[in-house]
């Protein structure tokens, strides 16, 4: 299959999903640990992909979501944002309500 | 020019009110020494723009930097109202992946 089309299989068939470096047990970066961290935080079941092991989605994702960098968190098929905005979200108190809406809707 | 020169001059369309950008490869893996950097900007032009929206305005600016030799890109983005009482978080340290 298409690598556009298995990204876009993926963000639509997962409420929350994480594109992220590693795994959330073994994040390899600071970045995906810290955002894995938060979204664990709020208690939701959550799906992942480690670009690491994964180059074609690593080489492409970035372009389907007009952002470059990893983590990326989305929800509802949505880009809700990378390191900083869903850490910020989590300190404010807004991530957690998102994410309890996102696997009941 | 180096890294953070080329990325002030892209951001000037801005007009930034408060401008950082803060090398910050030593603290990660690889050899590069202008690989990681963090960015503090404060525009009036964030002002009733969601978080997203911000960021994806600054990687298109920076969109040649980003497919060059910036690999990590941390972003804190702010209305001039907001950065009155804004902290600017402390970036993470590397844990070996690349």
């Amino acid at each position: 299959m298409d690598i556009m089309q298995v990204i876009k299989d993926q963000i639509e068939s997962n409420d929350i999903l994480l594109y992220m470096k590693g795994s959330p047990n073994q994040p390899m970066c600071g970045f995906s640990a810290r955002t894995v961290q938060a979204v664990m935080d709020c208690g939701q079941k959550f799906a992942y992909v480690d670009v690491l092991s994964n180059p074609d989605v690593r080489t492409n994702l970035p372009v389907y979501a007009n952002w470059p960098t990893f983590p990326q968190l989305w929800v509802n098929g949505e880009l809700v944002g990378g390191c900083d905005i869903v850490t910020e979200m989590h300190a404010k108190g807004e991530l957690k309500p998102l994410l309890e809406q996102a696997v009941s809707a | 020019m180096n890294t953070a020169d080329s990325i002030a001059a892209k951001l000037a369309v801005l007009s930034p009110l408060h401008l950082d950008i803060l090398n910050e490869s030593h603290m990660h893996a690889g050899p590069a020494t202008e690989s990681h950097f963090k960015l503090v900007v404060v525009s009036a032009e964030f002002d009733g723009k969601r978080p997203v929206a911000r960021h994806q305005r600054v990687y298109q600016l920076l969109a040649e930097e980003l497919t060059g030799p910036v690999h990590a890109l941390a972003l804190h983005l702010y209305s001039p109202q907001e950065w009155q009482d804004a902290t600017v978080p402390p970036s993470p340290q590397c844990q070996g992946g690349h």
